[in-house]
């Protein structure tokens, strides 16, 4: 935020013994009449095309009253729960045996959720829809850890992250499309397009400031996703390309026909044998990309992301180079980004840009800021809740981004730290201790 | 020749749109310094605000131009900055002194709330009127060609410089536009010598979001439609036009805004249309990698 | 320059739109010595620093460093990072600017980056776990620890920066700034903020390094117990301008200095505001 900005304001401080019943009822008058004059009319009226084709408009002056009468009611609630919780940064102490308790929960959480996740295909092998929903929240795991070390570690807002993932979707599906190259060898080709390009944007623009850099990410994201709706010759535009071909077993398909690989293994062909076999293909991603970051921040170059992130003057100081240093992490998190989007493409057999809008970076930078920056098992967690709250909301498509957007909202005021508030250091000399997050910088953007 | 008379007619009228939402980001940062991602869904919020409003006057029966012109400018402006209002209470304020990502990431869940808030009560579909200022005048003819200067474009531009010329004596002359004058510099001393802060950051919000809504209505007179999408676009193009004009100057959002309006309106006329956003945003990575402090702004020195 | 200067400035100028904040400035540094700039508020020292460690380009002028060897770095022809990993110049900062949030051995393991990078092979040797990467962090962390040892921090090498004690942090920054191995150090105030007990322990610290190490010290103090006390050579600027020069029991009586300090009434406030 903006330089120094303190100055607590007289009407901030909430009195600690709640305020009677007739404040609450006030401010709860205030916020309906606030939402009276917001959605009188554009809750109130609704524009239609009449048969003519001219606009014209009904009223609905019943939920407009519904709509009202909420957020009457809700200000009551959160004024009531306000009081009975206190501040919001009241420090709130946990007895030690629960410290304990939570401390042990913790470590376990992990290698329970890993045991777990491998066995998903095995207790769930005939509900294709959990293993769907699975495959998805890996693939947001995936998308989020990689941008995780751009963000997280090196502190550098990112908010056309999707570009990369595009870049190794389209670099997958033009290859395979067009030279019959297979998955595997397209794989590895679509991590270095994207880091490619991850270095081409980030050398002019990693000098710039936090905010400036968040902008010029997202403008970058648009230009490539209007470039692909564009240039229809070599992307099919809109329409997309189709016939991307599906993942081999090592070569081996897994098709119904003689040289499938059921049919070599001498077992009987399911169409669920893919599903799986892209299930282990995406954790096994996502498990490189978990293993390589962890990697990364003890060595040196993840220090100095880290470093990056808490204090970029101290680190020119000290002679480490900022640009390269900014260029890697940007490089590294874009070719997790076209790891991902190669297994994308191969997963859906047909990509446009509809995948690829702003909506999707702004969705893996929230499960990444909810996961709590830089924490690996906190990303992951909160892919799960995120991509497993969208699908509760299947079927009111509408909704889902209004919803999404005032989750946001209420996890930023809630817990801008994200899930898991503590940073643990890549190195210690007698025993790790935990860093609690308000010490933690979260970079300048 | 003539080609290009009419371009830069159509371009400054684009500009003054993009330049009244400029001020918005602009005013924010200034004061806040945060960008206030929401902004340009705040102005698809006056553009569907003045639409109904529109809908409802003709459905009464009005049909006195000015009339309508005039009410539904307060309409949109006031219930519009009743939601700059509502954005800077529920999304901002909280987050003011939290970590700085916040805010910004706060900012961009709002940018959706307000655009899927829309689509849900007004419905996806691009919402047309009929023109409500028809006639022009023609400039200048030779053979086929004519260059004209329609009524609405006039409309367009004496508004964005009536609302502006307020608008600067508002900021530079009354007790409001120093307080805001005084945050910006430093918000503790501010407070310490009375300025309400908490007031003096809505009222920013207020008046940012009353400009959007002015824009709002001059894109739906101008291009005579709305959609609930038109103001992520449209946000960024403002954004670049603030940027580019030296973000926390006042004149340079408008000169920024002008700009972009220009450089978008030539570079549909003589390269492609289909890039036209694509060089919008090429202007926005380019001014800010090698003048970031834009063409008003004042440098910064780092501290160390 | 002569065979025993570390550093030589000579007629460094550097001004910020109209203000000049240093002006027409020679001085030089001797190798293996404790030399102090000192001077009244918004003198120009720290500008002085920034220069010399690259954070700000000079107007004019040039600043030569020496090294032992005989290689000779024209400075001002280096930027930011340079500076340290090429011409051996660490510094520390008048508002302390560790990395709050890593643990003090983090710290300064990162200011051995340059060393470890090699070390790992540009990360791909370490990624792999070759066994010359894990010699070289093994030697780098006992030399953290080494140094955590002798600002005694070794029983808080594994808390956060962020949480150690004001005095704590000002010396587990120099730590950090030893840990470049440097031939120039340059401290920005390192006293400030300290009480009597704790700035007489950065003293020891201080001539432990030109001890220990041989390392040149460049250093703003207003402290003037510690300025008098481990100085050998002492350079007064007021207004951008060198006013004196020399030994400390020289600069203590000098008339100049005397009148800079305690102000001859006039102009106070045209001080270069925001410069020091």
């Amino acid at each position: 935020m903006g330089p120094d900005v303190a100055a607590p304001a007289p009407n901030q401080q909430p009195a600690m013994r709640g305020p009677g019943i007739a404040f609450i009822l006030k401010k709860s008058f205030i916020s309906a009449f606030v939402a009276l004059i917001l959605f009188s009319l554009m809750i109130g009226i609704r524009t239609l095309p009449s048969e003519s084709g001219q606009l014209t408009y009904i009223t609905r002056f019943p939920q407009l009253a519904a709509m009202v009468a909420i957020v009457f009611g809700g200000s009551i609630i959160v004024e009531l729960l306000r009081q009975w919780w206190g501040p919001v940064d009241t420090l709130r102490i946990v007895p030690p045996q629960v410290q304990t308790g939570l401390g042990i929960a913790r470590r376990l959480l992990a290698p329970m959720l890993l045991i777990f996740t491998f066995l998903v295909p095995v207790i769930f092998y005939d509900q294709r829809y959990i293993l769907d929903l699975a495959i998805l929240v890996l693939t947001y795991v995936m998308l989020g850890w990689g941008l995780n070390v751009v963000v997280g570690l090196a502190g550098l807002l990112d908010l056309g992250y999707v570009a990369f993932y595009a870049v190794g979707a389209y670099s997958y599906a033009l290859l395979a499309t067009t030279f019959g190259l297979g998955f595997w060898e397209c794989l590895p080709l679509a991590g270095l397009l994207a880091a490619c390009w991850g270095v081409m944007l980030g050398f002019p623009v990693l000098r710039l400031r936090g905010d400036y850099l968040a902008i010029v990410t997202l403008a970058f994201g648009e230009i490539i996703r209007l470039v692909i709706i564009n240039w229809q010759s070599l992307t099919g535009g809109p329409n997309g390309i189709s016939g991307i071909p599906r993942p081999t077993f090592f070569g081996i398909p897994l098709t119904p026909g003689e040289n499938g690989l059921a049919a070599k293994l001498g077992i009987d062909f399911s169409p669920t044998h893919r599903i799986v076999f892209l299930f282990y293909v995406i954790l096994a991603l996502a498990l490189l990309t978990n293993w390589v970051t962890i990697r990364l921040r003890r060595l040196p170059i993840g220090r100095a992301w880290e470093a990056l992130r808490e204090d970029e003057v101290a680190c020119r100081a000290l002679g480490i180079n900022t640009t390269t240093t900014k260029l890697t992490a940007f490089a590294t998190g874009a070719m997790f980004g076209g790891f991902a989007g190669a297994f994308f493409a191969t997963r859906q057999g047909f990509i446009s840009p509809e995948s690829f809008t702003f909506q999707e970076s702004a969705l893996v930078l929230a499960i990444v800021v909810l996961g709590g920056m830089g924490s690996q098992l906190g990303v992951a967690l909160s892919a799960l809740a995120m991509i497993g709250g969208f699908e509760l909301f299947r079927g009111f498509d509408q909704y889902r981004m209004l919803v999404f957007g005032i989750a946001m909202v209420l996890l930023m005021i809630w817990r801008p730290r994200g899930l898991i508030g503590h940073r643990a250091p890549s190195v210690f000399l007698e025993q790790s201790r935990a860093i609690s997050s308000d010490l933690v910088k979260e970079g300048h953007g | 020749m003539d080609y290009f008379a009419q371009q830069l007619i159509n371009g400054l009228v684009l500009g003054s749109i993009y330049g009244l939402i400029a001020i918005g980001y602009t005013m924010v940062y200034g004061i806040v310094g945060m960008i206030n991602f929401a902004h340009g869904d705040i102005f698809m919020i006056g553009g569907f605000i003045a639409l109904i409003t529109f809908l409802i006057l003709i459905s009464m029966g009005l049909t006195a131009v000015p009339v309508i012109l005039l009410v539904v400018l307060l309409v949109s402006m006031a219930i519009t900055a009743v939601y700059g209002w509502a954005v800077e209470r529920i999304a901002y304020r909280p987050l003011r002194h939290s970590f700085r990502l916040a805010p910004m990431l706060s900012a961009i869940g709002m940018s959706f709330v307000l655009s899927n808030f829309s689509q849900v009560t007004q419905g996806a579909q691009v919402k047309p009127i009929p023109p409500l200022i028809t006639g022009g005048h023609s400039l200048y003819e030779k053979g086929d060609f004519v260059v004209r200067l329609s009524n609405v474009q006039i409309v367009v531009v004496i508004t964005t410089v009536v609302l502006l010329a307020i608008f600067t004596w508002l900021v530079s002359r009354t007790r409001l536009g120093r307080d805001m004058r005084a945050c910006e510099q430093d918000q503790t001393m501010a407070a310490l010598l009375g300025v309400d802060v908490d007031r003096t950051i809505s009222m920013t919000f207020v008046i940012g979001a009353a400009l959007a809504a002015v824009a709002g209505i001059m894109y739906l007179l101008y291009y005579g439609l709305v959609d609930f999408y038109m103001g992520f676009v449209a946000g960024i193009k403002a954004f670049t036009a603030a940027v580019l004009g030296g973000i926390g100057s006042l004149p340079g959002a408008m000169l920024g805004g002008l700009a972009i309006g220009l450089i978008e309106t030539f570079w549909s006329a003589y390269f492609s249309v289909e890039y036209k956003d694509v060089a919008a945003f090429s202007i926005l990575i380019v001014v800010l990698i090698f003048m970031p402090t834009g063409l008003l702004g004042r440098p910064e020195v780092e501290k160390v | 320059m002569s065979g025993t200067d570390i550093l030589s400035v000579d007629r460094l100028s550097m001004r910020f739109g109209g203000i000049v904040a240093v002006n027409d400035l020679s001085f030089t540094a001797q190798r293996g010595k404790i030399t102090a700039l000192i001077g009244p508020n918004g003198a120009g020292k720290t500008t002085v620093f920034n220069c010399i460690t690259g954070f700000y380009k000079p107007s004019a002028g040039s600043m030569r460093l020496a090294h032992a060897d005989g290689a000779v770095l024209k400075l001002e022809r280096l930027n930011d990072f340079r500076i340290s990993k090429l011409a051996k110049v660490a510094r520390t900062f008048q508002n302390i600017r560790l990395f709050p949030g890593m643990t003090a051995l983090e710290n300064l393991l990162v200011a051995q980056h340059n060393m470890l990078m090699r070390a790992s092979g540009f990360t791909l040797l370490g990624l792999l776990g070759f066994p010359s990467w894990r010699t070289a962090e093994r030697y780098a962390i006992d030399r953290a620890r080494s140094w955590l040892d002798r600002i005694g921090l070794l029983d808080r090498a594994d808390d956060a920066a962020g949480n150690l004690p004001y005095g704590d942090q000002r010396r587990l920054e120099i730590a950090r700034a030893m840990c470049t191995e440097p031939a120039l150090l340059c401290l920005d105030e390192p006293a400030a903020g300290l009480n009597a007990r704790e700035s007489a322990a950065l003293n020891e610290l201080l001539l432990a390094i030109r001890a220990d190490y041989g390392t040149s010290i460049l250093l703003i103090e207003h402290d003037m117990s510690v300025v008098m006390e481990i100085s050998d050579h002492i350079v007064v600027l007021d207004y951008g301008m060198k006013i004196a020069d020399g030994a400390p029991q020289a600069i203590r009586d000098d008339p100049k200095v005397i009148a800079a300090y305690l102000g001859t009434g006039d102009g106070e406030e045209i001080t270069a505001e925001g410069v020091s």
